[in-house]
């Protein structure tokens, strides 16, 4: 099981996936933005989606738990 | 009577000569760009009409001291009130949370300006003067606020093409910074993951910084003064957190404002006479030259601390800084992100952009002051 953090504080704009969601390696999982930049936050390994802990327009802290993967 | 009407309603075509037309052409180009590509088109869009409207013959908008836009250029560029003005919003933009956090990232700042000093050392073998030197070199800083007030200073003739080189790389910083980075890096040293910035910054420290840095640049160059210190008073008005709306017109309504009235004045200054010469685009070369050295300087720099950190700094935050802000920090999260998708090093690549920002007005001050002291013992 594979806990997905965000690795800065900033603001969930796109959420690609819902639980029960097949993922590869390195997929495309979540958008964020901080200080007005987005980035990509990609799967660590290739597993399933178990949880997703944030919505779209959300903003979180740094380490905020965005979604675990198994 | 007659006659003499059709005279004067096609005196406008007789009167268009070729750098008229070659401008006018210029100008729509700038404005396709924005339009088509969506390249900066809150600056080209300004700037391009601009060049349009001063270039059409019989332009009653400039020369004259009625001129509409020559009214905007000497109220706001011919003085340098407008790169202030812009300062103050960009300095409520800055957060310099993440340099505070990691105030080793300054030294990467400070090498993204020695692109600025090599540039200059070429522009005066190429036999550009002292002063109109200095002003080029300042493209390297990769701001457009910074350029237009040194060049304003001391090379208004060059102030068109400066200007427009100065915000044309900016917003080429994403196509001229990756192969360099990618040439001057090895794979292995782009996959460093750097430590996630977990301290934050108090309120004291982030309140006193903007205060602090003022008064340290301004005893050691006093001729900076007005940038650093409508740098640091946006920045002022942002962190302490009490004049909130203060801040945000600052962000957004004072920077969009002069945003405007500072590209319709860039563009009217592009006049043919001044703008298609050989120099002009010298000057595009030697910007090249500033943005392409302090990028690499950055990297060097950047590699020596990989290496005296033990491996723990990546080598590609380094050419974060050059002061385009946030464009290169974007460009080193990007990159690090293709080498490794697990590596975030956007937080640390702010650190260095913002501290190049603040380098980079340093720069342009010490500049300032040593061309302020050539220049007073010749005339006093």
């Amino acid at each position: 099981m594979t806990n997905i953090t965000a690795p800065m504080v900033g603001k969930i704009m796109k959420v690609n996936i819902k639980p029960g969601d097949k993922v590869a390696a390195n997929q495309l999982l979540i958008v964020f933005e901080s200080m007005k930049i987005e980035m990509d936050i990609y799967a660590p390994a290739a597993g399933t989606i178990k949880e997703v802990a944030v919505k779209e327009g959300q903003t979180v802290e740094s380490e905020t738990l965005l979604a675990v993967i198994e | 009577m007659f006659e003499s009407a059709l005279t004067s309603l096609i005196s406008g075509i007789q009167n268009i000569g070729f750098g008229q037309i070659v401008m006018i052409l210029v100008g729509g180009g700038l404005i396709y760009l924005a339009v088509r590509h969506k390249i900066e088109p809150l600056l080209l869009v300004p700037i391009g009409f601009g060049a349009v409207l001063v270039n059409l013959p019989l332009s009653p908008l400039v020369g004259s001291s009625h001129g509409l836009l020559q009214i905007i250029y000497d109220f706001g560029v011919a003085n340098e009130l407008f790169p202030c003005l812009i300062f103050i919003g960009v300095g409520a933009m800055c957060d310099f949370g993440p340099l505070l956090e990691n105030p080793k990232l300054l030294l990467l700042g400070a090498a993204g300006q020695f692109g600025i000093f090599l540039t200059i050392i070429l522009a005066l073998v190429l036999g550009f003067g002292i002063k109109e030197s200095c002003s080029i070199g300042i493209i390297g800083a990769c701001d457009g606020p910074t350029s237009i007030y040194v060049s304003s200073k001391y090379a208004p003739l060059l102030l068109p093409a400066i200007s427009v080189a100065a915000y044309s790389y900016m917003s080429l910083v994403p196509i001229i910074q990756p192969p360099l980075m990618r040439a001057f890096t090895t794979q292995k040293e782009r996959t460093v993951r750097m430590a996630a910035v977990k301290k934050s910054v108090s309120y004291p420290v982030r309140v006193l910084f903007p205060l602090v840095v003022t008064v340290f640049t301004c005893i050691i160059a006093p001729m900076g003064a007005p940038l650093i210190g409508t740098l640091m008073l946006g920045n002022f008005l942002k962190e302490s957190l009490v004049a909130e709306r203060l801040s945000r017109a600052a962000q957004n309504e004072l920077a969009n404002v002069v945003t405007l009235l500072l590209g319709i004045s860039i563009g009217a200054s592009m006049v043919a006479e001044t703008f298609l010469k050989g120099e002009t685009l010298i000057i595009f070369g030697l910007g090249l030259a500033a943005i392409s050295l302090d990028t690499v300087c950055g990297i060097v720099l950047g590699k020596i601390m990989y290496r005296l950190s033990g491996g723990k700094v990546n080598p590609l935050i380094g050419a974060a800084g050059i002061s385009a802000f946030p464009m290169s920090a974007r460009v080193v999260q990007r990159e690090g992100q293709k080498a490794d998708p697990q590596n975030f090093l956007l937080m640390h690549a702010v650190g260095v952009n913002v501290g190049g920002q603040i380098a980079s007005i340093v720069a342009a001050s010490i500049m300032l002051s040593i061309l302020g002291g050539v220049r007073f013992p010749v005339f006093t």
